[in-house]
């Protein structure tokens, strides 16, 4: 009579370590279709990468292509005359120190007003800051041909004639928020004690903002300004729209675009692309190199 | 955040927050608001007419850029949120190179980015060529001046801001959540679907209104790489806009572009539960 419980202890045993197997495998799909499940995310993620990468190499590469032709879309020898020959289209060339003429303005006048809004919204409690927010945010949420044609038709009821001002007071209207996004995620959490501090060991207001506000507000206000920079460069629809006869660099390329690609366009492009790596990678070692100080 | 700027101080002077704002404020009123206001009016020059005229002339062109937006941009959900989580979870220490090159296309730019599209495209380019090879395009078909061509760059020129909200997303979650998931008997697919994906849909929401909303309005892909059978509303604003510019019509069509994407915006916002975000 004592032989009927084994049976069931032995069940028992088979059953919770069968559920210890559960628990080794968390249950769900067996092993070989997670490891095919592993191997597909990875496959995706990296046709994915190929996918943002391939453009790219197609604009380094036929930089060096000695196009047949005036369009420089098929692939004929290499070659590194657009390279020894960069300005030989001075329109291009004119247009290019165009757009880094409009981007220094640009860039200054956000970065000033940008920065004293991020400061207002960070640091004071005020009525309206909701409403002021949502001002903010509101033209990077509206599509840039109706941004650029609303501005147009005002520039247009008004009179005004359309060029290298008009393109400023555009490209300036669409950065603004991005400075004030981006310091003001940057000074959150800054000290305000700090300035206090200092007036209250009597340094003057405008000495306290240059040296104790502005050095630590300083990291966040110049990642706006590249930012900025880069936008202003880049932008093309808002700007296109209002820029009357004045031609920036996107503009050259798209009004010459049914006449002619000539290589230099990927040259010009690959110089931005490098200096822009090399900026960014600047701006890591310098932060890196920030952060050890701070540490140590 | 909002707590933060709640204990906010208050300025000696009420009037210092409104003095540092001004400058922008004002630059924004100007430039922004009043334009918005402007092109409203000058959208009824002539009545409401103007609308359903735009409409009626337009229709087709209308359905397409919202199919196109809408298709370019699930794309970039299904191909950037594999992405974001392959970089999150088993990116390691080359999370960084990984998103460094995921932003890299934009220090190209977006012109001439999308005029490589036309290089990849060309009927006798490699592209093309694989897939006859393959058998998916015929011998005689191409890509370039077709819908997938013109998707397919809609959807390259925006994927980064799909990935880069969805990853940062992502990397909030707490890892103790998913474990506790795994500890309770969750398959990794469950653990997923009920922890990770759930947490990670406000990034997902961001990443939509940053593609969804250029990609509506864009007439740079559509122009280079479409013909007349890809054409957006973006174009029809383009080619016109420099000879009658003042034309109300142009202007009832920006409104109603803003105003279908605001309440697309909201029905999307309500069926993802993420309202504060909006």
């Amino acid at each position: 009579m004592s032989a009927p419980p084994a049976p069931t202890a032995l069940a028992q045993d088979a059953r919770s370590s069968a559920s210890g197997l559960a628990v080794l495998g968390r249950g769900g799909p067996p092993p070989w279709l997670r490891r095919a499940g592993r191997i597909g995310l990875a496959v995706v993620a990296f046709g994915t990468l190929l996918y943002l990468f391939i453009p790219i190499v197609v604009v380094v590469v036929f930089s060096f292509n000695e196009p047949q032709g005036k369009y420089n879309y098929v692939w004929n020898q290499f070659s590194l005359d657009a390279w020894t020959d960069p300005f030989r289209y001075e329109e291009l060339r004119d247009a290019l120190v165009f757009s880094f003429q409009v981007a220094a303005v640009v860039t200054v006048i956000s970065a000033v007003l940008g920065t004293l809004m991020a400061i207002a919204m960070v640091k004071y409690r005020f009525r309206a800051k909701g409403v002021i927010g949502t001002i903010l945010i509101l033209p990077l949420t509206m599509p840039e041909v109706v941004l650029g044609f609303s501005l147009l038709t005002l520039f247009v009821s008004v009179n005004w004639a359309r060029g290298f001002v008009t393109i400023v007071i555009a490209q300036v209207m669409f950065s603004v928020s991005y400075v004030a996004t981006t310091v003001r995620a940057r000074v959150r959490g800054f000290d305000w004690g700090l300035e206090e501090a200092a007036l209250d060991l009597g340094s003057p207001p405008w000495r306290t903002f240059l040296r104790v506000t502005l050095p630590l507000i300083l990291p966040g206000v110049i990642a706006a300004a590249l930012l900025t920079f880069a936008l202003s460069l880049d932008d093309f629809i808002i700007t296109y729209l209002n820029s009357g006869k004045d031609t920036t660099f996107p503009i050259q390329v798209w009004t010459t675009k049914k006449s002619r690609v000539p290589p230099q366009i990927n040259v010009f492009s690959t110089a931005i692309l490098v200096a822009s790596i090399a900026i960014a990678l600047l701006g890591v070692y310098l932060t890196n190199r920030r952060a050890k100080k701070l540490g140590a | 955040m909002a707590r933060n700027e709640q204990t906010g101080i208050r300025a000696a002077r009420w009037y210092v927050p409104y003095l540092l704002l001004l400058p922008g404020i004002a630059w924004l009123g100007a430039f922004f608001i009043v334009p918005m206001a402007s092109m409203f009016q000058t959208s009824l020059d002539g009545g409401l007419g103007n609308y359903s005229t735009v409409i009626a002339d337009n229709s087709e062109v209308i359905r397409r850029t919202f199919v196109f937006a809408a298709t370019a941009t699930l794309t970039c959900i299904a191909i950037g949120y594999p992405l974001a989580y392959f970089i999150a979870t088993r990116g390691g220490r080359y999370k960084n190179v990984l998103l460094a090159l995921v932003v890299l296309p934009f220090f190209v730019t977006y012109l001439v980015r999308t005029l490589a599209w036309k290089v990849l495209l060309f009927d006798g380019g490699p592209v093309v060529g694989i897939l006859q090879d393959v058998g998916i395009l015929g011998p005689d078909e191409g890509l370039l001046n077709t819908d997938i061509g013109v998707i397919g760059a809609l959807t390259y020129n925006f994927l980064p801001f799909m990935v880069l909200p969805i990853y940062v997303s992502l990397e909030k979650i707490d890892r103790r959540l998913l474990e506790a998931g795994s500890d309770l008997y969750a398959s990794p697919f469950r653990a997923f679907r009920k922890v990770t994906l759930p947490l990670s849909l406000p990034g997902v929401f961001a990443g939509t209104l940053l593609t969804f909303i250029p990609i509506a309005g864009d007439f740079v892909n559509a122009d280079l790489l479409g013909s007349d059978q890809q054409t957006m509303i973006g174009n029809i604003i383009e080619r016109n806009f420099g000879q009658e510019f003042f034309r109300p019509e142009l202007s009832a069509l920006s409104f109603m572009l803003m105003a279908v994407i605001l309440v697309a915006v909201l029905v999307y916002a309500r069926l993802l539960g993420t309202e504060e975000i909006a």
